[in-house]
């Protein structure tokens, strides 16, 4: 059963298509090199030796036992790192192998190179490690006091976020907030998530002649990875290369370094190139998590459920290293009280450093927490006014021209009273089927026939930032080529901006074929030696690297005109390339093949967003974002309330992604967040005991299978942000950040119960354990 | 210990196979074939699903050695080379790939329900298809690529 492909992307592929990724074709064969499937001659296996405590004074490395084995080739610690011994995304705090102390479990201690993975391991466990273990800090809570252990000297504070909007404080720090009709208020907690991208960190490190290394690794900022490799290894950043391997999801989890100062360490020392691959269980030691976060609301507001103010106090769990914990509390406050119009406002936030895992970017960047509870508060006012939980939603609803607790004023389209309403008006999800227990909570595992099983309905809606934020240089660049090729015009792209999955690739060919109206385009591999792209976050790639190929063709297209006349150099606007044509108006007036000939045309353009400012450290004022985005859903639950267990029914959600650029893509965004929401809100938890964590495994950190993921129903607007390169809005992070809180106030539905912690557990849903209170074993 | 198999309708011999090693490192490590992906190496994750003797397995957990004079059938080898299997080309139009980690285990576990059941309904789909992990795409776009698979197979 085989068939030709038939698919051909000729005349489609332009801006608003879907047309075939141009990795798929590889992809769906097997034959797509990812990070991990990196082979060369001679390669060396690297291996990294990790701490079992979470905290620990290292008395004493000894590796000579591991150099005696035959085949390894080197063993290395943090004496063998010849430049910057800390490196970091925004803070250089975390040792690039430790020295004095280690501050989690599963830090790396020393290094191996051997000739396969087996003698690698054998020489892990030979290298002699003396710990003195110390108490670690585990509560961030307990941490922030003035009597507790400091897990770095200065101080356990990574950074406090305060938003005072028309509020002032009393002399004693108190918040001075007007009277209100009523007032609601809850604590929320959120557990800590991973990323769970299936490639495993990975990388290949191969040593220069030139004294420098050229490394090809998964990640999401190649300029970013390579700043802090040279700066550690001690070379000039150009003789640190790398170049783009497969990515098999990231999600944030790649955005700080794994793997990548140690391989090139190893191929420096060894002379030979070194290939690491990460096991799934070293993965879960190996990148940062989701911040786990402890969050006190309240909220006042007038008997018509007016909004009138908010106060929200949110304690990240930073863990050991700062990442980016310093930006994922500025998101977590300054989006803290989701898209509501609300006249007076105080937030204070906290990222903390304590001896648990290392947190920073997971996918919705600390927008996903506060989602979490304000709308559990929206949800908790609207019962104690009587009001539907969709229109106490919109009455409060953020419109353009509104003003955040920052300031900032919306600009732009701001749907969020439209997009709820779509969710609402959506056709209800069926009823149940009888007759089949895949249809049931529990499925086929036999747990009910339907006796305790209750529906529930939950609404939630959330906001997001485009694109980084307070005051952030941010940019992106974009090399463009014209020139025939046996012929044929080719335009090729060349920029260093990473495909994660998301799509990108395909998006930059579109953006490509719609500016200069060619068909064939092809895109050089991402690597260092063109200028950088920025990260692939922050839902920012297509609007950044996609802003740089629009600007870098509009040059090229300039540099055509000057060809066809002065006059049409001087006026582009009354020029388009369609298929290879140029056109004034609907004449054809040039051939684009014959302006070309044999004389490529080439531009490289840098792209900026509007400037941000930072944030006044006073009150938190200040127009620090860029772009601001929505999403809104639907949740449709059937619990068991006797088991406690929940199918999600159907899960429908409304987004406004300005413009769609690829459908196809754009709807493979919001399905995919929409389920790591969901993972959050019932099953995706990494479970920390006094520092050490429990489940480093498929097995026992549970990540949503097609049997836990209902149908889901897209509601797409396209508005237009006249701020953004045609109109587009970021649209990876939106989907991720509400349908969490809205599966959550669907158990509340069906089950009465406050349910005031994600992932929600059994126990809590069925009532064994009271609402809020931790089970056994938890922290 | 030497390992004879077929693999991809070849035969093939390896030396100095470990006890203990799985079959999944032997086809990516030592035969070329790293389309058979290593997300879990736990059997929880589906993405190195391989045929051995025409029955789906997870190729991290099967010993080399129990593959010694049995057909193995990747997704490498599913197809001739400058051919898709319907399930390849339902899965790229149906925007089912993004990263692309699960995909080479998915298309043989699809290849395989549909062999076994060539219309199969949302439900036996999701049931064949949930030990599959993907992280990207929360499968609605998978079970597109199914039905368009079971479609097109039905057509001819
Ligand atoms: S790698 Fe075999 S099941 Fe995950
Ligand atoms: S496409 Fe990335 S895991 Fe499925």
């Amino acid at each position: 059963m085989t068939t030709t492909r038939t698919h051909a992307a000729t005349g489609t592929g332009r801006i608003g298509d879907s047309p075939i990724r141009p990795d798929g074709l590889l992809k769906v064969r097997g034959e797509f090199a990812y990070s991990s499937d990196l082979w060369t001659e001679g390669m060396l296996w690297g291996a990294t030796l990790r701490s079992p405590h979470p905290r620990a004074r290292l008395v004493r490395i000894d590796v000579t036992p591991a150099l005696r084995l035959p085949g390894v080739h080197a063993a290395l610690t943090h004496v063998d790192v010849p430049g910057a011994k800390c490196y970091g995304l925004e803070h250089p705090d975390q040792p690039v192998l430790a020295f004095d102390e280690v501050r989690y479990q599963g830090e790396p201690v020393a290094l191996v190179a051997a000739d396969d993975p087996e003698t690698a391991r054998r020489a892990l466990a030979a290298i002699e490690v003396e710990y003195e273990p110390l108490p670690p800090v585990v509560d961030a809570e307990a941490a922030l006091r003035p009597d507790s252990d400091l897990v770095h000297p200065g101080g356990n504070l990574v950074r406090h976020v305060r938003i005072r909007k028309g509020v002032h404080d009393t002399p004693d720090g108190v918040p001075e907030l007007p009277e209100a009709d009523v007032v609601v208020s809850g604590e929320y907690r959120v557990g800590m998530q991973d990323q769970g991208f299936l490639g495993p960190e990975s990388g290949l490190a191969i040593p220069a002649a030139d004294g420098g290394v050229d490394l090809y690794v998964a990640t999401q900022w190649l300029h970013g990875d390579r700043r802090q490799v040279a700066a550690s290894l001690g070379l000039p950043p150009e003789k640190v290369r790398l170049t783009l391997a497969g990515v098999g999801g990231a999600f944030g989890g790649r955005e700080d370094l794994s793997m990548q100062i140690h391989a090139c360490l190893l191929a420096l020392r060894t002379g030979r190139p070194v290939k690491m691959v990460y096991s799934r269980e070293e993965s879960f030691f190996g990148h940062v998590h989701r911040h786990p976060a402890v969050m006190r609301y309240r909220h006042g507001a007038r008997r018509d459920g007016q909004l009138l103010w908010v106060r929200a106090e949110i304690v990240l769990d930073g863990g050991a290293y700062a990442s980016t914990s310093a930006a994922v509390i500025a998101n977590a406050t300054t989006l803290g009280i989701g898209p509501y119009r609300v006249p007076y406002v105080a937030v204070d936030g906290w990222a903390v450093y304590t001896n648990n895992p290392p947190c920073g970017a997971m996918r919705g960047f600390g927008a996903v927490q506060a989602c979490f509870a304000y709308e559990s508060q929206m949800d908790k006012l609207a019962a104690a006014l009587g009001l539907d939980p969709v229109e106490i939603r919109v009455r409060n609803a953020l419109r353009t021209g509104d003003t955040m607790p920052t300031g900032q004023v919306v600009e732009g389209p701001a749907p969020v009273a439209e997009l709820l309403r779509r969710v609402q008006a959506a056709p209800p999800a069926p009823p149940t089927p009888t007759g089949d227990l895949r249809h049931l909570p529990g499925g086929v595992g036999n747990t009910t026939h339907g006796e305790g099983v209750v529906r529930g309905v939950g609404y939630g809606i959330g906001i997001k930032n485009v694109c980084f934020s307070e005051g952030f240089d941010d940019y992106a660049t974009a090399r463009v080529r014209l020139e025939l090729i046996g012929g044929e015009l080719t335009a090729s792209v060349h920029t260093a901006a990473v495909e994660v999955g998301q799509g990108l690739v395909t998006v930059q060919e579109q953006i490509v074929r719609t500016e200069l109206g060619v068909d064939r385009v092809t895109l050089r591999t991402a690597d260092t030696s063109v200028g950088d792209a920025g990260s692939s976050s922050a839902s920012r790639q297509t609007f950044m690297t996609g802003g740089a190929i629009k600007a870098a063709c509009e040059q090229v297209r300039q540099q055509v005109l000057s060809r066809l006349s002065s006059a049409a150099a001087a006026n582009p606007a009354a020029y388009r390339f369609v298929e290879g044509k140029v056109l004034a108006g609907t004449e054809v007036v040039a051939d684009l093949a014959e302006l070309v000939g044999d004389q490529p045309v080439e531009a490289t353009a840098e792209f900026r967003h509007r400037p941000t400012q930072p944030l006044d450290p006073q009150t938190g004022q200040g127009d620090a974002h860029v772009q601001y985005a929505f999403a809104a859903h639907r949740a449709t639950v059937d619990v068991d309330t006797e088991l406690g267990l929940v199918k999600v029914v159907e899960i429908v959600t409304a987004q406004d992604v300005g413009r769609a650029i690829n459908p196809q893509a754009v709807e493979g965004q919001i399905q995919g967040g929409t389920t790591q929401g969901l993972g959050l809100a019932l099953l995706e938890e990494i479970q920390v005991s006094n520092g050490v964590v429990l489940n480093p495994s498929f097995t026992d950190y549970l990540i949503p299978t097609i049997a836990d993921t209902p149908p889901m129903r897209l509601e797409i607007l396209e508005l237009g942000d006249p701020q953004a390169p045609y109109g587009l809005r970021g649209v990876g992070e939106p989907p991720t950040i509400s349908s969490t809180p809205a599966i959550v106030a669907a158990v509340r539905a069906a089950t009465g119960r406050e349910l005031t912690r994600v992932p929600l557990r059994p126990e809590h849903i069925a009532g064994v354990t009271a609402a809020g209170e931790p089970s056994p074993g938890e922290r | 210990m030497h390992l004879n198999c077929v693999v991809n309708g070849e035969p093939r011999q390896v030396d100095n196979v470990w006890p203990g090693e799985s079959l999944l490192y032997t086809l990516r490590e030592r035969m070329g074939l790293p389309g058979s992906k290593n997300a879990c190496e736990q059997g929880e994750c589906g993405s190195c699903t391989v045929y051995l003797d025409e029955v789906p397995v997870c190729a991290c957990l099967v010993p080399a050695g129990q593959a010694q004079g049995r057909r193995v059938r990747t997704v490498e080898g599913l197809a001739e080379a400058t051919q898709l299997d319907p399930v390849q080309r339902a899965f790229l139009e149906a925007g089912a790939v993004q990263c692309g980690f699960c995909t080479p285990g998915l298309i043989i576990t699809v290849h395989d329900l549909l062999r076994r059941n060539p219309r199969p309904t949302d439900e036996d789909i999701r049931e064949a298809l949930a030990g599959n992990l993907c992280r990207c795409t929360g499968y609605e776009k998978i079970l597109d690529a199914v039905r368009l698979a079971a479609a097109e197979s039905e057509v001819r």
